[in-house]
């Protein structure tokens, strides 16, 4: 199991590396959305509530860029044949796949975070950045989780670009709320000492629990 | 065969439902706050609750599904879940009313369970277009029974996620039965039932309706000739097919 993930999984991100389909539209579109964010909101600096919302938003739209285009290759070429043909468990896929967008998403953010605070952060980001590398990491997790298993449901239908965000936006809502609830506080004017545990407990816990239904029904997506 | 019981359950339906209505308006003490306004729980919360119920009752049947491979099962759990979303419309709609009576808006962001049902009817806005862009009826079939277990199982976690981002700005007072008048809980529980069985029965119907279809089709595909029949291809839909052939569709063969 382990060695076919490992390899999946770098199958997956060498494509990324030759073919960048991904990653840098995903980087330049939480960039634009910024510069959107800016016009519409018609604010020079945000903090609180609303930077941590606008963050989210960003992320959350740049990752289903990453979503949409996560198995369109397999589905498109051939790759879902061959994998089935391996005498490998299907749950492998599941896992390199969540791992490959796992990592398309710590990438996004290594560009837009420090963008953000560049552009529109109004309070430095330097004391709220090891508690907001937490929040990143656990609603990473289930964007990642819930990513994948929404693209793999979204990709073999004829309006796939359309039904993968309209799945996952409704099924992302309890990480949008743990992740904003997390941040807020983290980027106000007045910095608290550390983000709220109990959002970290529901982040963290709806990871576990999406975790588990993706792994009990991703097999049935992948029987023909 | 689908029918049998349906006019016993209509006619149960129809009592209960005018049971519920007299003891709603005529036997149900107004409500010494919202007067009359509050008579719309007894239709809204029934509402949601059945909804609800539904939605995971749909992600079980869809467990049954993958487990056996039998459509009849895929069957049952469009048909749950299509009713449900009905149901969850009317919801949303008197549960609107409700607030813009009680509150003055037609939307109110504070009341968690009313935020986590719309959440929940995005979802499953999204199960019939999904249905409807697949083609092929056994990977329609599959797809749709992992959507209906995940959303089945999302119902429980969002209305957790929800109702922990809300600070409880308005009592929940008509949450639970336990705090209610015994005239009011009384008149609150046979409204459950009778939606209930209202939501039995419109299901149980539509389960007829699609199982006689199906042999109306088969039988028709059998007095043209199986060349004839087979060479025709059938108008892409969004619910589901089931293959009978004639024979199958003889009485009491084919058990509900």
């Amino acid at each position: 199991m382990r060695r076919t993930v490992a390899a999946l999984l770098r199958k997956e991100l060498l494509v990324e590396l030759r073919t960048l389909e991904s990653v840098p539209g995903m980087s330049l579109f939480a960039l634009t959305t910024f510069v959107v964010f800016h016009f519409a909101l018609n604010q020079n600096s945000v903090s609180g509530d609303e930077a941590a919302g606008i963050l989210w938003v960003t992320l959350l739209f740049a990752a289903m860029l990453g979503v949409n285009r996560l198995f369109v290759a397999d589905a498109d070429q051939g790759g879902f044949d061959a994998f089935l043909l391996a005498p490998v468990d299907r749950s492998a896929m599941l896992l390199a796949k969540a791992l490959a967008l796992l990592a398309y998403l710590l990438v996004l953010e290594l560009v837009a975070v420090p963008a953000f605070a560049l552009l529109l952060l109004g309070p430095s980001l330097g004391q709220a950045l090891p508690d907001l590398l937490v929040v990143l990491a656990l609603a990473d997790l289930g964007v990642a989780v819930i990513g994948t298993l929404v693209a793999a449901l979204a990709v073999r239908t004829r309006a796939r670009d359309l039904l993968g965000p309209l799945l996952a936006l409704p099924l992302l809502m309890p990480v949008v709320i743990g992740a904003a609830r997390a941040t807020s506080p983290l980027l106000g004017l007045v910095h608290a000492e550390h983000s709220p545990a109990r959002w970290l407990l529901t982040l963290g816990l709806y990871d576990l629990v999406f975790g588990l239904i993706a792994y009990a029904v991703f097999d049935f997506l992948l029987e023909d | 065969m689908y029918g049998r019981g349906l006019r016993t359950l209509s006619i149960a339906t129809v009592a209960v439902m005018t049971l519920a209505l007299g003891l709603i308006f005529f036997y149900a003490p107004l409500e010494a706050e919202q007067g009359f306004l509050q008579k719309i729980f007894y239709l809204h919360v029934p509402l949601a609750i059945v909804s609800l119920c539904g939605f995971v009752a749909g992600g079980l049947m869809a467990i049954a599904h993958l487990r056996t491979r039998d459509p009849r099962w895929d069957m049952r759990s469009y048909v749950a879940i299509h009713m449900s979303l009905i149901f969850a419309v009317g919801t949303l709609i008197t549960g609107s009313i409700w607030a813009r009576g009680s509150w003055g808006h037609w939307w109110v962001w504070s009341e968690p369970t009313l935020v986590s049902f719309l959440i929940v009817f995005l979802l499953y806005a999204t199960y019939q277009p999904l249905r409807f862009a697949i083609e092929d009826p056994e990977r329609q079939a599959r797809y749709a029974s992992v959507f209906a277990i995940v959303a089945g199982a999302f119902v429980p976690l969002n209305f957790i996620a929800v109702r922990l981002s809300s600070e409880y700005l308005h009592p929940r007072v008509l949450g639970s039965t336990s705090n209610l008048p015994a005239k009011m809980a009384l008149t609150f529980l046979v409204s459950v039932l009778a939606v209930a069985l209202l939501y039995g029965t419109l299901c149980k119907y539509e389960l007829t309706a699609k199982h006689t279809r199906a042999q109306l089709r088969a039988l028709r595909r059998q007095l043209a000739g199986e060349s004839a029949g087979t060479g025709r291809t059938m108008r892409r839909s969004a619910s589901p097919r089931l293959a009978l052939s004639a024979d199958s569709s003889a009485p009491g063969s084919a058990g509900v």
